[in-house]
């Protein structure tokens, strides 16, 4: 049996005997010396994990203004952030958008250069009061006039994450990248064998107080974060720290496209070995930690599970999927993790760095719940028009002429013997085939690359879609691409008109 | 050397590469081949002392000939090394070395332009 404390090992850290070492490294250590060898030997273990964290802002204080002004309304750089808090507070998220440059630039880019000392222009408004005169400021800053500059990030350094691919024939722009169409490529994100939960699963060490890495400098955790999730194995964490001692080399603003800008947090934690227990779970590997991957292609929130998969194979470079071997991207940067947690260790090594116990633990116990909503969504089935007119493609022209006549509908599905979608045919078609004078089969008039919808698809996806390819109809048709209806710009605007 | 080969609508319903190709004896590895009933898109590798030929025969026969010289390049100061640009370049450019670290294998780039859009810090560009 091995016991230590904290203070016995930062007594150690500050006579220079402490023996630190990386994540990675206590994998081979505790295959050598078993767990209880390693737990006397070892006294920290350092993680790192180096990826996209969404949910990641800085809480700022201006300073007062002559005459002072109770902001209401603030932008950095064209970056709306959130300022009612008191009077010159103000909280920018990382993740919102430059009401001017769009998704290219954000609250992240704004936090990376205010690190970078770039200057960064202030607009902001109000409505004036008697000890808060002024109504409009306009001025331009850099991270020194800041009174106060602490990242406050909600959630950051998730346990692990569910890996992403896409089953749909388009591609889809994510937060986890450009999913290519048909299972194309599957990506994920965290740092495996380094990541911080991960080596601690039971969160001995990490809770409220815990001193970690954060962007380069000393940071906290400062709790749970936000959808916690221990109990299927997705904790995260709620940190704290100053921008002002951060580096740029760990705090990147980033931007997907068609998803906006997020921001690249370097996270490191170190775990004190104080038992066989800690030693054990520090010496998790890739091949332990399994996660899901998740079809995005279906557009909702609960994504269907294609398969399960370690961080091995999605480290290898490709996973097989329905008997194909698909290629892997990470979204987080292994590379930095590594570079995280071997600073650390430094730091630790080097007397730069204390180790402190929680105040208080993180809840153990916990599962996310989706959102309640009291508006049910409609869905494509609730919409559509069961009425659709076919034809067979290899009817003629006049024969999709008449059926628009006789059916004062404006489209006409082609559909084939079986009864599979092959086609769209309107009344615009028509008239241009006639104008041409020809008349032979619909199959060569039709228009062959047709939108569907499923009908359990939400309208407002559908109508993304038609607004997104300037259509005003598409075949709503079932898993075997059957006709079952159509929805029409129509339906779609009758139903908004009932709802508001 | 790798070229782009664009057949125009009014000549796709001709063989012209096959035609090319014999007339000229100059084989052409085609990579990548995006042809439907209106337009045509081929990218192929050529030898660099054939290249003249064969262009040559097919812009005779109404194809447009472009010489990709500029592959992708990236700005090691905006990479963080992900790796989120390996899986969707078909040709394979991207890979981790064993400390990984990001490698560019740009000879094989087609100048496709799908690794730009994944790339979320901005650190991919082409034409540069
Ligand atoms: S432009 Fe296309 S071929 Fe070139 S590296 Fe990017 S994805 Fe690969
Ligand atoms: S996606 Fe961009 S940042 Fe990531 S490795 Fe590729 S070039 Fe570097």
């Amino acid at each position: 049996m091995v016991e230590k404390s904290v203070q016995e090992i930062n007594t150690k850290i500050e006579d220079g005997s402490v023996n630190v070492v990386t994540a990675e490294e206590m994998v081979g250590i505790v295959e050598e010396l078993g767990a209880e060898g390693a737990a006397k030997e070892v006294d920290v273990v350092t993680t790192g994990t180096f990826g996209a964290m969404c949910s990641s802002g800085l809480m700022l204080n201006l300073g007062h203004s002559e005459p002072p002004i109770k902001i209401q309304k603030i932008w950095f750089n064209d970056v709306e952030a959130y300022s009612g808090v008191a009077a010159v507070d103000a909280y920018l998220g990382a993740a919102q958008n430059s009401d001017v440059r769009g998704i290219q630039y954000g609250g992240a880019h704004v936090i990376e250069d205010l690190l970078r000392g770039k200057e960064i222009n202030v607009h902001a408004t109000s409505y004036g009061t008697d000890c808060y005169p002024r109504k409009v400021l306009d001025t331009s800053i850099t991270l020194e006039d800041l009174n106060e500059a602490f990242l406050l990030n909600p959630r950051n350094a998730y346990q692990k994450y569910a890996a992403a691919t896409n089953s749909s024939k388009r591609i889809l722009h994510t937060y986890m990248g450009e999913l290519l169409p048909k299972f194309g490529n599957v990506t994920y994100s965290g740092a495996g064998v380094l990541s911080p939960l991960s080596n601690d699963p039971e969160y001995q060490t990490i809770g409220i107080g815990t001193r970690i890495f954060m962007g380069g400098a000393q940071g906290y955790v400062i709790g749970n974060g936000t959808q916690h999730s221990p109990n299927n194995g997705f904790g995260t964490l709620m940190l704290r720290g100053n921008l002002k001692d951060m580096s740029p080399d760990y705090v990147r603003a980033a931007s997907f496209t068609g998803y906006g800008a997020t921001l690249y947090m370097g996270i490191g934690i170190p775990i004190p070995i104080l038992n066989e227990k800690l030693a054990a779970s520090t010496a998790v590997r890739d091949s332990d930690l399994v996660t899901e991957i998740l079809d995005y292609g279906a557009g909702s929130r609960d994504k269907p599970l294609i398969r399960e998969a370690n961080y091995a194979e999605l480290r290898s470079g490709s996973v097989e999927i329905q008997g194909k071997e698909v290629p892997t991207s990470s979204m987080s940067s292994f590379k930095n993790a590594r570079k995280i947690a071997n600073e650390l260790k430094e730091w630790v090594n080097n007397g730069k760095f204390f180790l402190s116990m929680p105040v208080e633990g993180l809840p153990r116990d916990r599962k996310v719940k989706p959102m309640k909503q009291t508006q049910a969504v409609p869905l494509v089935k609730d919409v559509m028009s069961d009425f659709i007119v076919t034809i067979k493609k290899d009817q003629t022209v006049r024969d999709a002429a008449k059926k628009i006549w006789e059916n004062s509908f404006n489209h006409v599905a082609v559909i084939s013997d079986s009864g599979e979608l092959v086609g769209l045919v309107t009344a615009w078609d028509i008239s241009k085939a006639v104008a041409e004078n020809r008349f032979d089969s619909v199959e060569t008039i039709m228009t062959k690359k047709v939108l569907s919808c499923a009908p359990n698809e939400p309208v407002d996806l559908a109508a993304r879609r038609l607004d997104r390819n300037g259509v005003s109809a598409m075949p709503v048709v079932d898993t075997q691409t059957r006709v079952l209806g159509i929805i029409t710009s129509d339906n779609i605007s009758k139903l908004f008109a009932r709802r508001y | 050397m790798k070229i782009k080969i664009i057949i125009p609508t009014d000549t796709i319903h001709n063989p012209i590469i096959a035609e090319s190709m014999l007339e000229t004896n100059v084989l052409l590895n085609i990579m990548v081949a995006n042809i439907d009933s209106t337009y045509g898109e081929l990218i192929a590798d050529v030898k660099d002392s054939q290249f003249n030929r064969i262009k040559k025969a097919l812009e005779s026969k109404g194809a447009v000939v472009a010489v990709l010289d500029q592959p992708i390049t990236r700005d090691e100061e905006e990479c963080v090394d992900c790796g989120a640009c390996i899986s969707v370049c078909p040709m394979k450019v991207y890979s981790f070395d064993e400390n990984w670290s990001l490698c560019v294998d740009d000879k094989k780039c087609i100048q496709c332009g799908m690794c730009i859009k994944m790339c979320p810090h901005g650190a991919l560009k082409l034409g540069e």
